[in-house]
């Protein structure tokens, strides 16, 4: 798969049509896959596996308007709604940027595989459906699909909402229903939901990776970072502020959130805040009708959008789930 | 000295200019009374309302806050009111989910005419805040004096 990529590539950049290629290449660790820009030279260094789990798409908004010539960009499947809805918001030039759809077939997630007791990694390998996995203890085993990213466990489908080519095969990983979480939360005393998020919330550190990687999140001036505010730094843990900045990163890509997960997978906390921006997308499409960001290019989004019937905000009073 | 036998709540109303101002005015000039908790703050339009006043208004001590504006096909910006319809819906489920006690976000729709219906909702408003208490969940320390 990584060497028909490469190929393909080489093809592609030997006229100097293109500007490069925005992929993956070996981070610091041996399973992490850091984006990186590539050129004809550099291509050797492209890596597409099963680590490749991050979402390239923001990096086309800096890297598509540095340029004359058009970017090459390499999405999966779920980066397409991303790549579409940042098309829609006119932060990507379509024209700019040719995109080559890469199969996949759900990526890993190595924490996962450390909380499954298997410590001292060394080396992975697939074979199908299972992972043989090398440590400093022996060698080990996992099932393949026991150890998906958390977002792969919501996956879209396998097909690219935007390609202009599509390289290998692609698989669908989802796994029951995606909302189940979010019910959990709901069918709890308020409580208990507030304990539970004062509790997730309490442990962020504003390290900022949430926002920084979020592709629906791309002002060039954020709210939060304003020095006058008085509460730009960390809080105590009881305090409000992280809960604050953690509602309105939710609240502001409501109706643009493409439920990529990328901010549960770079959160350094582990806190799920996925769950969050969930739970909008779930009361969208149950009040304004169903609606999946990044369908397609040039969708108004609900909150931009209204009807003469819609719902009073009493009417949260009155629904169901816990009191 | 108990903080709690001095409490009373602080509410704060968001109200649209063209509107729930003017009922507000309507209200004081028709001799209505309703509670001094209440602390009006002038937005030009309902959908003027950023979530963030809601959430800072809380952690900077306020007990209730309470959207008011033009009914729904009266916006003087024609469609104003429908966009924070939606927005506010979808916010304060947020704070449901979150934790936060229902009651204590609300919005209005109180026209430049309805003076009593003004004074009215802030009575009650006041009245569901005062038994849900005061707003422990969503106030920042630094923010207190």
């Amino acid at each position: 798969m990584q060497e028909m990529i490469i190929n393909r590539l080489r093809e592609l950049l030997a006229d100097g049509e293109y500007a490069g290629v925005i992929g993956w290449a070996q981070g610091e660790t041996p399973f992490d896959r850091t984006p990186n820009l590539f050129n004809a030279e550099g291509l050797d260094q492209l890596r597409y596996d099963s680590f490749c789990g991050s979402n390239l798409s923001k990096y086309l908004v800096q890297q598509a308007s540095k340029t004359e010539k058009k970017i090459i960009a390499l999405l999966k499947p779920c980066d397409c709604y991303s790549f579409n809805q940042l098309c829609t918001e006119h932060r990507i030039d379509r024209n700019k940027v040719y995109v080559i759809g890469v199969g996949c077939k759900g990526k890993i997630d190595v924490e996962k595989i450390r909380k499954a007791g298997i410590k001292g990694i060394t080396g992975i390998t697939e074979d199908g459906d299972l992972l043989k996995i090398e440590t400093m203890y022996g060698e080990k085993e996992i099932s393949r699909k026991d150890v998906l990213l958390e977002k792969c466990l919501a996956c879209k489908g396998k097909e690219h909402k935007c390609a202009d080519e599509v390289l290998g095969e692609s698989e669908e990983t989802c796994s029951g229903d995606k909302y189940a979480a979010v019910r959990r939360l709901e069918a709890m005393t308020a409580e208990e939901r507030f304990e539970f998020w004062r509790g997730e919330l309490s442990k962020c550190i504003r390290c900022n990776a949430c926002r920084n990687v979020c592709p629906a999140c791309s002002c060039i001036k954020c709210v939060f970072d304003n020095p006058n505010s008085g509460v730009q730094n960390k809080a105590a843990a009881d305090d409000f502020e992280e809960s604050l900045f953690h509602i309105i990163r939710a609240y502001h890509v409501a109706g643009r959130c493409t439920d990529c997960g990328e901010c549960s997978r770079v959160c350094p906390q582990g806190i799920p805040l996925h769950l969050l921006n969930r739970r909008i997308i779930q009361d969208v499409n149950e009040l304004y009708g169903d609606y999946q960001a990044g369908e397609s290019i040039g969708q108004r989004h609900p909150l931009t959008d209204f009807t003469l019937e819609d719902e009073e905000p009493s009417v949260i009073d009155t629904r169901g789930g816990g009191k | 000295m108990s903080m709690n036998q001095e409490w009373t709540p602080k509410i704060v109303a968001f109200c649209c200019n063209w509107c729930s101002y003017a009922g507000a005015d309507l209200a004081g000039s028709g001799r209505m009374n309703y509670p001094a908790n209440v602390k009006i703050i002038r937005i030009p339009c309902s959908c003027r309302l950023n979530p963030m006043f809601v959430l800072r208004a809380f952690q900077r001590g306020a007990d209730g806050v309470i959207l008011c504006g033009c009914h729904p096909g009266d916006c003087h910006y024609s469609t104003g009111n429908y966009y924070a319809r939606r927005r506010m819906t979808v916010l304060f489920s947020l704070l449901d989910y979150m934790g936060i006690e229902r009651g204590r976000t609300r919005v209005e729709w109180v026209s430049a005419a309805e003076g009593a219906k003004f004074a009215a909702t802030m009575n009650d408003f006041v009245k569901t805040i005062t038994e849900l208490g005061e707003n422990k969940k969503l106030g920042d320390l630094r923010c207190k004096k």
